[in-house]
C-alpha cells in the first residue's frame, strides 16, 4: 500500500489497476479523459496486463466492454453527461444481461447551452436502468468504490453492474492523498471473476434472444431481487474492505453529528463534503444540526435513512439535478421513504448547484437558516426552492 | 473441417437447427446455416436487431447450436471486438463472427463497423442484405435498390443504393467480398479464406427475401442467380489488395458470358413492378447496372494482381 497525491480520476484508474481488470474500452470527453489515458500508459507500459480498445463513440466502448465481459473477463470503461447518454442503450443491455461492469461517470451538465461542469442530470437520468449508483464526495471514495464496485456487482447474489459517480472537477481535476492497494493486496478482498454466465464454445447458448410476456416479468423482477440483495450485502463488504485497506468506511450512507441533531441536511457527492463544515458551523451558533450523506443512491437505502431522519424536526434536501415539473431526486427518494414512519418531519428541497454553480459550506448556513425560518413560521413547503436564482 | 470444393464436401453437421423461425424461402438462413458449417463448433456469433434476432427463436428456446450474443442494433460490430478480445485476452482463438442485417450495417451500425474495421478488429462480419428493413415491416433502407417498393418508398425508391462493399475497400477491410448462397461453392470458398485469415473481413451477401422483394418462395436460388447473371450483384473479392471478380462475374468482365437483360430478374419481384411498367424505367435500371459495372472494371484495374 502507498499514498500517491492524485486526481478522482487517476485514483479510478488506480482503482482499475488494483482489481486486476482485463479489458478496458473507451472514448474520450471532458472531463472523464484522464481516467482512461492514464489506463492506456498503465496497459502500454504493461504496467497492468489488459487490452485496451479505442473505440468510435461511447455507444461502441460499453458495447464492446460487453462484449469482452460476456466471455468471463473483468473489463471497465468510463464516461461522462453526454457519453453517458450516447451509450444509454448500452446501459440497459449491461444490467439486464446481468454483467458486472464498473463505470465510473464523471458527473458533468448537458447541453444545450454546453456546459463542461458539475451536475448530476445526466446520472440521475439512469437511475432506472439497474445500475447500482454510488456518488462519491472524495478522491479515496472513488478509488474504494472501483475495488467494492466489482466485489459488490460480482457477487453471485448481485450480478448487476457499478456506476460510480463522481462530481466533475471538484473531484475529477482536483489532487488530494490517495491510499492505493497493490494488486496482490487486493486479492484477499476481490477474487479473481467468476462469472454467472459466459460465452464459450464448449457450452453454446443463446443469450438476450426473444423472451414473451411469459418470462419477462420474471427477468425484471430477478434484477429488483439483485438490487435488494446489494443492499444487504454493501455493508459487509465495506467492513471486509476496511480490514483489507485499513481505511474508515461507512457503507450505504454516512452519518456526521446526526445522533442528536433536530435537523439534518442531506447531500450526494462533493456536496457533502461541504455540508460537513456547514454542520460544524452551525454547531458552534448553537444549532443542532447533522448532514446524511448519501452515498449509495441505488439501490436505495430506504431503512438507513428512514431511521437516521424520522423523529427530527427538519430535513433538508440538497439535489444537483431536478425532475422538472416536479423536484430534486433525493428529495422524491427521502420523502417516500418517510412516508411509512409515524413522525415524519417536514423535507424541504433545495435546488443548488446546477451546471456547476458553487455551492459553499456559507451557503448551506443559509439553506438551513432559510428552510428553518420556514418551518418555525409554520409554512408547508411542497415545492422546491431554487434558492441561488440570480435574477 | 476439409476444404469444400463441391457440394459433395460439405459437413453434415448442423449448427442452424431444425425449427427455426425463418419464412419459408429465407435466403439468409441459408447464408447462416452454411456459414457456421463452415466456421464450426469454435465460433460465437452475434447479432443486433434483425430477422435473425427473432428466426433464433424465442427464449428458453434456441435454434442455434453455438454460443449467440444477441446486442443493440447499432452495435454488433463494436460487440464482436469486445467479445474477440475477452477471449484473446485468456488465450482462447475463437471464431467471432457478426451477423447482421442491412439496416444494422449500412445505416445505423456502419459507425462502429467502420470503426472495428479501422482498428482492424480481428473478426467476421456477414452482412445478409436483403435490400430493405424486413425485420421491421420492408422499409426502405441505404441498401435497398433505385425503383425497389417498400412500405416507406410506396412507388419505388427515387435514390441509388449505398455501395458498402467500395466503402469496406476504402475503409481498409482485410478481405471484403460478396456472396450469395445461390452460388454456394463460391460462398464457401470466400468464407473458408475469411476463416482462416486475421483482422477485419467484411462479407456482404445478397440475401433474397420473399415477402420484402414479392416474390414466391421457390424463386429464391433463381432469384438469386439471376442477380448474378444479370449483373444488378457483382460477385468479387478483394484480398490482400488485390481485387478479382470470381463465379459468373468473373465470365461476365472477362467477356466470356454476357449479363442477361436485368428485365428477367426485375420481372420475378413485385417490388419492381412500378419499373416494370415503364420501358424507359427499365432502361434507366439497365444503365445503373451498367454504371456500376463501369466502375467496378475500374476499382479491378486499380487494384489487380501487379
Amino acid at each position: 500500500m502507498e499514498t500517491l497525491i492524485l486526481t478522482a480520476n487517476h485514483a479510478v484508474s488506480y482503482g482499475a489497476w488494483s482489481s486486476r481488470v482485463k479489458f478496458v474500452a473507451a472514448y474520450p470527453i471532458t472531463p472523464q479523459t484522464t481516467i482512461v489515458e492514464m489506463l492506456s500508459e498503465f496497459i502500454s507500459s504493461k504496467k497492468m496486463d489488459a487490452e485496451f480498445m479505442t473505440v468510435e463513440s461511447e455507444h461502441s466502448a460499453l458495447a464492446a466492454v460487453t462484449g469482452a465481459e460476456s466471455t468471463g473477463v473483468r473489463s471497465f470503461t468510463a464516461t461522462s453527461s453526454h457519453g453517458l447518454l450516447y451509450m444509454s442503450e448500452m446501459v440497459h443491455w449491461v444490467a439486464r444481461a446481468r454483467l458486472p461492469i464498473v463505470m465510473p461517470v464523471v458527473n458533468r451538465a448537458l447541453a444545450p447551452p454546453w456546459s463542461i461542469w458539475v451536475d448530476h442530470t445526466d446520472t440521475m437520468s439512469h437511475r432506472d436502468t439497474g445500475w447500482i449508483q454510488i456518488y462519491v464526495s472524495n478522491n479515496q471514495e472513488a478509488y474504494d468504490m472501483v475495488l467494492q464496485g466489482y466485489r459488490l456487482g460480482e457477487d453471485r447474489k448481485v450480478s448487476m453492474p457499478v456506476m460510480i459517480c463522481m462530481d466533475a472537477f471538484l473531484l475529477s481535476h482536483t489532487f488530494a492523498p490517495v491510499k492505493i492497494l497493490t494488486p496482490e493486496e487486493t486479492d484477499s478482498f476481490l477474487p479473481p471473476y467468476k462469472p454467472l454466465w459466459k460465452l464459450d464454445p464448449e457450452n453454446p447458448f443463446s443469450v438476450g434472444g426473444i423472451t414473451t410476456a411469459e418470462h419477462y416479468y420474471e427477468f425484471s423482477e430477478m434484477m429488483d431481487q439483485a438490487h435488494r440483495n446489494a443492499g444487504e450485502i454493501f455493508d459487509e463488504i465495506s467492513r471486509e474492505y476496511e480490514k483489507v485497506s485499513g481505511l474508515l468506511q461507512t457503507g450505504k450512507i454516512e452519518k456526521y453529528r446526526v445522533e442528536d441533531a433536530e435537523s439534518v441536511i442531506l447531500a450526494l457527492g462533493t456536496m457533502a463534503e461541504e455540508t460537513r463544515v456547514a454542520v460544524d458551523r452551525l454547531r458552534a451558533e448553537g444549532e443542532k444540526v447533522g448532514l446524511v450523506k448519501v452515498k449509495m443512491f441505488r439501490p436505495f437505502p430506504n431503512k438507513e435513512i428512514r431511521e437516521a431522519l424520522e423523529n427530527k424536526s427538519l430535513v433538508v434536501v440538497m439535489d444537483r439535478s431536478v425532475s422538472y415539473g416536479h423536484e430534486g431526486p433525493l428529495s422524491i427518494e427521502v420523502k417516500s421513504t418517510l412516508y411509512p414512519s409515524e413522525n415524519r418531519p417536514p423535507v424541504l428541497n433545495f435546488i443548488v448547484g446546477l451546471g456547476g454553480r458553487d455551492v459553499t459550506f456559507k451557503d448551506i448556513v443559509s439553506f438551513h437558516k432559510i428552510a428553518k425560518k420556514k418551518v418555525t413560521e409554520g409554512k408547508k413547503v411542497t415545492e422546491p426552492i431554487f434558492v441561488q436564482l440570480k435574477v | 473441417m476439409s476444404k469444400v470444393k463441391s457440394i459433395k464436401d460439405i459437413p453434415l453437421q448442423e449448427y442452424l437447427m431444425p425449427g427455426h423461425a425463418a419464412c419459408a424461402g429465407c435466403a439468409m438462413a441459408l447464408a447462416v446455416r452454411h456459414v457456421l458449417k463452415i466456421l464450426g463448433r469454435n465460433t460465437t456469433v452475434t447479432v443486433p436487431a434483425c430477422c435473425l434476432s427473432v428466426i433464433q427463436g424465442i427464449f428458453p428456446k434456441t435454434a442455434v447450436d453455438v454460443p449467440l450474443k444477441n446486442t443493440a442494433f447499432a452495435s454488433a460490430a463494436a460487440m464482436a471486438s469486445g467479445i474477440k478480445a475477452g477471449y484473446r485476452v485468456q488465450g482462447k482463438n475463437v471464431n467471432v463472427i457478426a451477423i447482421a442485417g442491412d439496416g444494422g450495417t449500412y445505416d445505423i451500425g456502419i459507425q462502429a463497423l467502420s470503426g472495428a474495421v479501422e482498428r482492424n478488429e480481428d473478426i467476421i462480419y456477414l452482412v445478409y442484405d436483403n435490400q430493405a428493413y424486413m425485420n421491421t415491416g420492408i422499409q426502405r433502407s441505404g441498401a435497398t435498390p433505385y425503383g425497389a417498393w417498400t412500405t416507406t418508398t410506396p412507388k419505388g425508391k427515387t435514390e441509388k443504393r449505398k455501395d458498402l462493399g467500395f466503402i469496406m475497400i476504402a475503409n481498409g477491410a482485410r478481405y471484403v467480398a460478396t456472396v450469395t448462397p445461390s452460388y454456394l461453392m463460391d460462398f464457401y470458398s470466400k468464407f473458408q479464406k475469411a476463416k482462416e485469415r486475421k483482422g477485419s473481413r467484411v462479407v456482404i451477401d445478397l440475401s433474397p427475401c420473399p415477402p420484402g422483394w414479392r416474390y414466391d418462395p421457390g424463386f429464391t436460388i433463381e432469384i438469386g442467380k439471376l442477380a448474378v447473371q444479370t449483373g444488378a450483384w457483382i460477385l468479387w473479392e478483394f484480398e490482400d489488395g488485390v481485387f478479382q471478380f470470381t463465379g459468373f462475374s468473373k465470365m461476365i468482365a472477362e467477356g466470356k458470358a454476357k449479363k442477361k437483360p436485368v428485365e428477367s430478374y426485375l420481372k420475378l419481384q413485385g417490388r419492381f413492378k412500378e419499373i416494370i411498367k415503364s420501358k424507359e424505367k427499365i432502361e434507366y435500371y439497365q444503365e445503373l447496372i451498367n454504371e456500376n459495372w463501369e466502375k467496378y472494371l475500374k476499382i479491378a484495374e486499380i487494384y489487380k494482381k501487379k
